[in-house]
């Protein structure tokens, strides 16, 4: 387990993070500039030297700093876990710096981030789409993209110009129940709903 | 030492003729759909000959968006999204799901509903290891192995139809408890099994660990360095065949595992044939804890009465009394109640350890969830473990892989 006395040297010798409180284990939040220098502390002096997970958590088109991403670390000698999150700059353009370098475990993760949310990572060595494929014009996690999809052209070129066809939004009428968080309780609560309208016809209002 | 003129032409025409021989490398596409593959994941390799040069994994051809729609679903309504994770294990992913969300709401399951999940995680373990071995074994070209371990887990997943309803996709676990209690008799037959399951496992090994075909294919194939396995981020039985030791029953107990006495597999080179001793010996560790639960099985309630409150009420009581009645309403209409904060939570599942990071900003839905999947970290490694080896070889590395593409594209 991770005592306060790392946490408390952890804190002196990289005055720039910022603790936050949470229940599960050691949150810390890291400016993005600093990001690469203190993981390769974390790696090679604080034996935290597995990169378990990276993911981003887009915070809504009206918050100010719109994307974080956040990192989970396990050390296997302290057999505990660190989070770390970290910002990113422009909410346009979102960019951080790359942990590839230190940890090739990021690599995947990054490229999923990218494929999901649209941030790009500086200095990454392979940055394309992971989950999607190359030409997907979205960034399906973003939280202004409908959970039913949007229409898109089909990955082939040559079997759309033959058969016509692209991909379709997912049919949502009648379809699974689905809620949403936030907002009135009328439109919270779990119920079919027709983000697209599938069956010919424009979508009654 | 050096060398006389006509030894370093005579070297000059080997190295020559070597890389006249050589020629033009060619590009190969092992699946999306090839039985290798088990399941949908492609390989692009570039090949010299028979060696392979370069091998570039694409994955995302089974992508769901299972991220996404926890976003629209409330607590206990993706419960039934985690069984197609891992579809091999499900049982294990639906318990992993559990309790992440149980931790973020602060509650506590009762013992009996411990022991439970600690015995369906176990018999998950079991069931997804005998597919490993028996298809591992297949790859390799035995082929009867694997009819040893289908037979085995057929009998378990009779097991489970007993215990859940359902074969395959189980959904047995609701924040807070199991769906139902296990029914009777259900235990002494889960240790029936337990007794015959060694004389099965032994059968496959006679068949397997010292045949010489399988050595000479497995043996120093697909070698995992400790340093690459942690850094590419791997985990499970993968990992500990590496000479990682690394086991989260042991290290971060959860549902009580430190009550129980087992011992953790570890293997030394990082082969294929390692791992496919660390998943025979942990199957054997997994026999070893379910006989220990089923010895002290603790009585008592296989639910928190706590989560009833947050999560759904007794069903018998909705129409027959007033508070239970809205406490209904409100659960439908507004989803449950679940405090705002973040927590991540990773379970040993058979495949690695499969981590949930759940963000709540309150309310009846997840902010955001996040599935680490450890098939994906798994095969991560294969653009650097890959190039080196034998175009025969990928069946082999594969197999002891061992990883499910439902899991990994999500």
């Amino acid at each position: 387990m991770i005592d306060d006395c790392f946490v408390k040297s952890l804190l002196e010798e990289h005055p720039f993070l910022e603790l936050k409180h949470q229940e599960d284990c050691l949150t810390l939040l890291c400016p993005s500039e600093d990001i690469i220098a203190f993981c390769t502390n974390l790696r090679d002096e604080r034996t935290f030297d597995l990169l378990v997970d990276l993911t981003a958590i887009d915070h809504g088109e009206k918050s100010q700093d719109r994307f974080s991403v956040v990192s989970h670390f396990y050390s296997l000698i302290h057999k505990d876990y660190l989070r770390v999150h970290y910002f990113c700059s422009d909410t346009e353009n979102p960019e951080v710096p790359s942990l590839s370098e230190v940890f090739p475990a990021a690599n995947w993760h990054e490229r999923e981030v990218f494929d999901m949310f649209g941030i790009s990572f500086t200095n990454h060595p392979n940055l394309k789409r992971i989950l999607m494929w190359d030409d997907y014009p979205y960034f399906p996690l973003r939280k202004d993209f409908p959970l039913a999809g949007i229409e898109v052209p089909l990955p082939a070129p040559d079997v759309s110009e033959v058969t016509q066809a692209g991909v379709e939004a997912a049919p949502m009428m009648g379809g699974p129940f689905v809620s949403s968080s936030g907002g009135r309780m009328s439109q919270t609560e779990p119920r079919a709903k027709d983000e697209s309208w599938t069956e010919g016809s424009t979508k009654p209002l | 030492m050096s060398k006389t003129t006509k030894e370093v032409q005579i070297g000059d025409v080997a190295a020559q003729a070597s890389t006249h021989l050589q020629g033009e490398r060619m590009a190969l596409n092992v699946g999306p759909s090839h039985p290798t593959t088990h399941g949908v994941l492609r390989l692009m390799m570039e090949l010299d000959g028979d060696l392979i040069t370069a091998c570039e994994p694409v994955v995302g051809y089974l992508h769901r968006g299972d991220e996404k729609i926890a976003e629209n679903m409330t607590y206990n309504q993706f419960v039934p999204y985690t069984d197609r994770l891992d579809y091999l294990a499900p049982l294990a992913n639906n318990v992993a799901y559990a309790i992440t969300v149980e931790n973020l709401t602060g509650l506590e399951v009762p013992d009996r509903c411990r022991a439970i999940r600690v015995l369906v995680c176990e018999m998950a373990r079991i069931s997804s290891h005998l597919l490993g071995m028996g298809v591992f074994g297949m790859d390799a070209g035995a082929w009867t192995p694997f009819m040893y371990t289908f037979t085995e887990r057929e009998k378990l997943y009779t097991l489970f139809e007993e215990l859940t309803g359902a074969r395959f996709t189980t959904s047995y676990t609701r924040i807070g408890g199991v769906a139902r209690d296990i029914p009777e008799g259900w235990l002494s037959k889960v240790e029936k099994f337990c007794d015959q399951l060694p004389r099965a496992i032994n059968e496959v090994e006679k068949l397997l660990t010292r045949n010489r075909i399988f050595l000479d294919r497995t043996e120093g194939i697909g070698v995992i360095s400790k340093e690459d396995a942690i850094a590419f981020g791997i985990t499970g039985p993968n990992l500990r065949a590496s000479g990682v030791d690394l086991d989260l029953r042991k290290d971060k107990p959860y549902l009580g595992y430190e009550q129980y006495d087992f011992d953790v597999p570890i293997g030394t080179k990082g082969d294929c044939y390692d791992r496919y001793l660390v998943r025979i010996e942990e199957v054997r560790q997994s026999i070893k804890i379910i006989k220990q639960v089923i010895a002290s099985f603790p009585g008592g309630l296989w639910y928190a009465e706590d989560a009833r409150k947050i999560f759904a009420p007794p069903k018998d009581k909705i129409m027959s009394s007033m508070e239970e009645l809205i406490q209904n309403f409100m659960i439908v209409t507004e989803g449950p109640q679940v405090p705002p904060g973040e927590t991540y939570f990773e379970a040993e599942n058979p495949k690695g350890a499969l981590g949930f990071y759940l963000v709540s900003k309150g309310g009846g839905v997840p902010y955001r969830l996040k599935i680490r999947a450890p098939s994906f970290c798994n095969l991560s490694i294969l653009e650097k473990l890959v190039p080196g080896h034998m175009l025969s070889d990928i069946t082999v590395i594969l197999g002891s892989l061992d990883f499910v593409m439902g899991e990994c594209d999500r």
